[in-house]
C-alpha cells in the first residue's frame, strides 16, 4: 500500500521514479495534433455492435424499424459487467445482424445497424447537478447506464472499477498517451480540460481518494499547461509532467513512475491504493452525470500520411472506418497497399473491412503512406542480444518467452510470467531480426486461455457424465429394488395369512369343484329333459332317440 | 556374540520398520489409485468411446494398468503430450485406427425432421438433449463435447456434427498472415 502525502511530497520535489526498459519511437504526434477536433458530418448509417467492452453483452432492447433517439439504449442487461449500449444519432434500426467487427479477427458480431435521420433529437438522461447531495450507489448506476467503459484501450466497465471498497489513496489520472501518432487524449485536455476536471471531481466524490494526480506527457505541454490551469484552485490535484517514454501509459508502469511501487503480478492497482482513469472517461463521466449524455462519441485521431487532412474528429459510435477516411482525405494513391489500422502503430490491429465501425475503444485509425511503416519482413533466427530484455517495461525475459511460446511450452512460459506481459511491442520494435515476439505471446496467450476454457468445459462433461452414470445406476437399483420388494410383498402376503391363502385356494378349487359338478349335473339334466319336451312337441324326433 | 548381538539388533530394526509399515499401510490406505484420477484429469472427457473403452475413466484405468497412451482422438496431441509427462513414456503419434484428431465439433439436430424417438438422448454420456418422447428434441451445445455418439441411434439421421463456430472470443492469431500485429520500425522522417 502506497502512502499518498509521502507520494505527493516527492513529486512537489520533483522526485519520480523510472520504470524498466522502455523505447523512444519516433512521435510522429504533429501530424494531427495542431488543429481542432472537428465535428465530422453523420454518416447515412451506422453499425453499433452490441458488445463493446469487456465483459458480458446485453439484450437487444429495440426492434428492426423501430425509429430511435440519440441517447436511446439499444442494450439491457442485469449482469454487473455488462453495461448498455446507446444509439450515437437518432434515426430507424434497419437490421440487427452480424457485421464485421472492430477486433483484430474482423469476424462478425451482432451489431445493430441504424439509418441516421440528420435530425440528431436527444433523450437525455435526468441531469445529476447536485451530485454531491447524491449517493455514490445512484452515481455509479448512472456511469454504468451511460455505458461508459474505459476509453484509455482496454474497454473495462468503469463502473465496476469505480464500485472499490478498499480504501483509495491516489486517483491518478492517465493523460500520458504515449503510443506514436496517436493525439486524442492531448486533443481532449487541450480543449476540454475544465470538463475532465468536472468528470475527476465526480469520481473524487465517489471513491474519496487522499490525493489526485493528473499525469501528463511533457511532449503535450499544451495539454499540461490546460490541465494545471483547470486544476490550479484546487488543492487535492496535482498535476505533474512526465518525460516521454513508451509505455509509461500502461497502467502499471504509470503508477511504478509516479509512486516508485510496484503492482503485484495477479493483483490490480487497487490492491496497492491506486486506481487510474483515462482523461478521455473522465469527461464522458461528466457528459454523463452533468449533460445527461450517456457515451455515444469519442475523440479519434486521424492520422498517417496517406491522409490529406490528418486530424482529430469526434466520431458517432458505430461510424463506418470508409466513412471517417473520406472526410479526412483519403489519398489511396499513396499506399502501395491498402491498409488501415486501427489503434496505435506499435498496440493497433490492421482492418480488413472498411466497414468497421468506431467503437469506445477506438482512439485511432492510422492510415501510413508507402513507406512510413517498414514491410513485415522475414525474422532471421535469435541472435540472443538480449536487447528486448533490456526494452521490456514489465521486466520479462522475452527471448525464454519466445522459445516457449515457439515450442508451445505453455507452463513454461506461464513460469516465466507470460501473464505480465502487457503486450506494448516495445521486444518486436527493438529486435534487429524483426521477429514478431508479440504475435507469438498472443498466440500463446490465446491457446492457454483456450484451454484453460476446455479444461473447464471437460471438467463439467465429466461431472456430468459421472452424475449420468450415478443416475443410471440409481434407477437401475431402485427398479430392481422395486421388484425385489414387490416380490417379498407378494410371498410375505402369502407367508402370513398361509392358511388362509390356502384355505381361499381350497376354497375357490371347491367351487370351481361344485361349479363343474353343477354345470354337468344340469347338464345331464338337460339331456335327459330334452327328449322329454321333444317328444311331446315333435312326435317326428321320436325315431332319432 | 558380537555377529549374534549385530543380528539381533539388525532384526529387531526390522520387526520394528515392519510394524510400522504395516501399520501405516492400513492406517494410511488410499482408496482409490489415485494415478487413475490424474490420467482421467487430463483426458478431454467427452466420453465418445473412440479409445474402444466405454467413456473416459475406463480408459484412464486401462492407461493405469499400461494400455497405449495415443488412441485419444479428441484429446489429440497435446493430450498424449501431457500423458506422456505424466507417464513417463516417449510422446508417440495419434493411433489412426482410433480416428484422427479434427477440428471441434459439436452436434446438431434438424428439428422439424425429429420424430421424438428419444435414442440420442439416451445414447449422450453427458445428458446434453432436452426432450421428450413424441417431443422434439434439441442440443445443448455448450454441453455438447462432440462426441459424435447421438448420430448413429438417430433412425432419420436427423443429427449434424457441425464444427465450433470461430468467435472473436475464441479465435486464435495466425502468424502466417501476419494478421494484427504490427511492431514499428519507423523510418525516421
Amino acid at each position: 500500500m502506497i502512502d499518498a502525502a509521502q507520494v505527493i511530497s516527492q513529486l512537489q520535489q520533483g522526485q519520480m521514479f523510472d520504470f524498466p526498459g522502455g523505447v523512444h519511437p519516433p512521435q510522429q504526434k504533429s501530424l494531427a495534433n495542431s488543429t481542432p477536433i472537428a465535428q465530422v458530418a453523420e454518416p447515412k448509417h451506422l453499425y453499433i455492435p452490441v458488445k463493446q467492452q469487456i465483459g458480458s453483452q446485453g439484450n437487444v432492447c429495440v426492434q428492426v424499424g423501430d425509429y430511435v433517439a440519440k441517447g436511446q439504449p439499444l442494450t439491457h442487461s442485469n449482469h454487473p459487467f455488462s453495461v448498455p449500449v446507446h444509439a450515437s444519432t437518432s434515426g430507424t434500426v434497419v437490421a440487427i445482424a452480424p457485421h464485421p467487427s472492430a477486433h483484430a479477427s474482423g469476424l462478425p458480431e451482432l451489431t445493430i445497424e441504424i439509418a441516421t435521420d440528420g435530425l440528431a433529437k436527444w433523450q437525455l438522461m435526468p441531469l445529476l447537478t447536485d451530485y454531491m447531495q447524491l449517493d455514490k450507489m445512484q452515481l455509479l448506476e448512472r456511469i454504468c447506464q451511460a455505458g461508459i467503459s474505459g476509453m484509455g484501450g482496454a474497454g473495462f466497465p468503469t463502473h465496476i472499477k469505480t464500485n472499490t471498497h478498499k480504501p483509495v489513496e491516489c486517483l491518478i489520472i492517465n493523460g500520458i498517451e504515449c503510443e506514436p501518432y496517436i493525439s486524442s487524449d492531448d486533443r481532449i485536455m487541450r480543449e476540454h480540460a475544465w470538463q475532465i476536471k468536472q468528470g475527476i471531481d465526480i469520481l473524487r466524490h465517489i471513491v474519496e481518494p487522499k490525493h489526485v494526480i493528473i499525469a501528463v506527457e511533457d511532449n503535450k505541454p499544451e495539454a499540461f499547461d490546460a490541465m494545471r490551469t483547470a486544476c490550479l484552485e484546487d488543492n487535492g490535484y496535482l498535476v505533474v509532467s512526465l518525460p516521454t517514454k513508451y509505455p509509461a501509459g500502461g497502467e502499471r508502469q504509470l503508477i511504478q513512475v509516479l509512486t516508485g511501487a510496484e503492482v503485484p503480478d495477479n493483483g490490480l492497482p487497487i490492491d496497492i491504493g491506486c486506481l487510474m482513469y483515462n482523461v478521455g472517461t473522465c469527461f464522458a463521466i461528466a457528459e454523463a452525470v452533468l449533460h445527461g449524455k450517456p457515451l455515444v462519441e469519442r475523440v479519434v485521431t486521424l492520422t498517417g500520411k496517406a491522409l490529406n487532412k490528418p486530424q482529430n474528429v469526434w466520431a458517432l459510435l458505430g461510424t463506418p472506418v470508409q466513412h471517417l477516411l473520406t472526410h479526412a482525405g483519403y489519398d489511396s494513391t499513396q499506399q502501395k497497399q491498402h491498409k488501415v489500422i486501427m489503434g496505435g502503430p506499435m498496440m493497433g490491429f490492421t482492418v480488413h473491412n472498411e466497414q468497421v465501425p468506431v467503437v469506445k475503444m477506438t482512439n485511432c485509425l492510422l492510415v501510413p503512406e508507402r513507406n512510413e511503416l517498414p514491410e513485415i519482413e522475414d525474422e532471421r533466427p535469435c541472435i540472443r542480444c538480449g536487447l528486448c530484455a533490456d526494452a521490456c517495461p514489465a521486466g520479462l525475459l522475452p527471448q525464454q518467452l519466445l522459445w516457449y511460446s515457439k515450442a508451445k511450452e505453455y507452463d513454461k512460459a506461464q513460469e516465466y510470467n507470460l501473464d505480465a506481459c502487457i503486450e506494448c511491442g516495445a521486444c518486436a520494435y527493438v529486435c534487429p531480426s524483426e521477429i514478431p515476439l508479440v504475435q507469438y505471446y498472443r498466440q500463446a496467450k490465446s491457446d492457454i486461455r483456450n484451454a484453460a476454457i476446455e479444461k473447464d468445459k471437460s471438467e463439467k462433461a465429466r461431472e456430468r457424465f459421472e452424475t449420468r452414470q450415478a443416475r443410471l445406476l440409481a434407477d437401475k437399483q431402485a427398479r430392481e429394488e422395486k421388484h425385489r420388494l414387490a416380490a417379498e410383498a407378494r410371498k410375505k402376503s402369502m407367508e402370513n395369512k398361509g392358511s388362509d391363502a390356502k384355505d381361499k385356494i381350497a376354497a375357490a378349487l371347491a367351487r370351481a369343484k361344485a361349479k363343474r359338478a353343477a354345470a354337468a349335473k344340469t347338464d345331464t339334466d338337460t339331456t335327459q329333459s330334452t327328449p322329454d319336451v321333444s317328444s311331446h312337441n315333435s312326435p317326428s324326433t321320436d325315431s332319432d332317440n | 556374540m558380537t555377529l549374534l548381538t549385530a543380528l539381533l539388533i539388525i532384526g529387531s530394526l526390522a520387526l520394528i520398520f515392519g510394524a510400522i509399515l504395516g501399520y501405516s499401510a492400513i492406517k494410511f490406505k488410499v482408496e482409490a489409485d489415485p494415478l487413475v484420477e490424474q490420467i482421467d484429469a487430463l483426458l478431454p472427457q467427452t466420453q465418445c468411446g473412440q479409445c474402444g473403452y466405454p467413456g473416459c475413466k475406463p480408459y484412464a484405468q486401462a492407461i493405469a494398468d499400461g494400455d497405449e497412451i495415443n488412441k485419444c482422438p479428441p484429446g489429440g496431441e497435446s493430450t498424449i503430450k501431457h500423458l506422456a509427462d505424466l507417464m513417463g513414456v516417449e510422446v508417440k503419434p495419434l493411433d489412426g485406427d482410433h480416428g484422427v484428431e479434427d477440428v471441434k465439433k459439436v452436434a446438431y439436430i434438424r428439428e422439424d425432421e425429429c420424430i421424438g424417438c428419444t435414442k440420442c438422448i439416451q445414447a449422450c454420456p453427458v445428458d446434453a438433449i432436452i426432450g421428450a418422447s413424441k417431443q422434439m428434441h434439441t442440443v445443448i451445445i455448450d454441453e455438447c463435447t462432440g462426441c459424435d455418439l447421438c448420430v448413429a441411434p438417430c433412425p432419420v439421421d436427423c443429427i449434424d456434427m457441425i464444427p465450433v463456430k470461430t468467435t472473436p472470443q475464441n479465435w486464435q492469431w495466425d502468424l502466417a498472415k501476419g494478421v494484427g500485429d504490427i511492431p514499428i520500425k519507423q523510418v525516421e522522417s
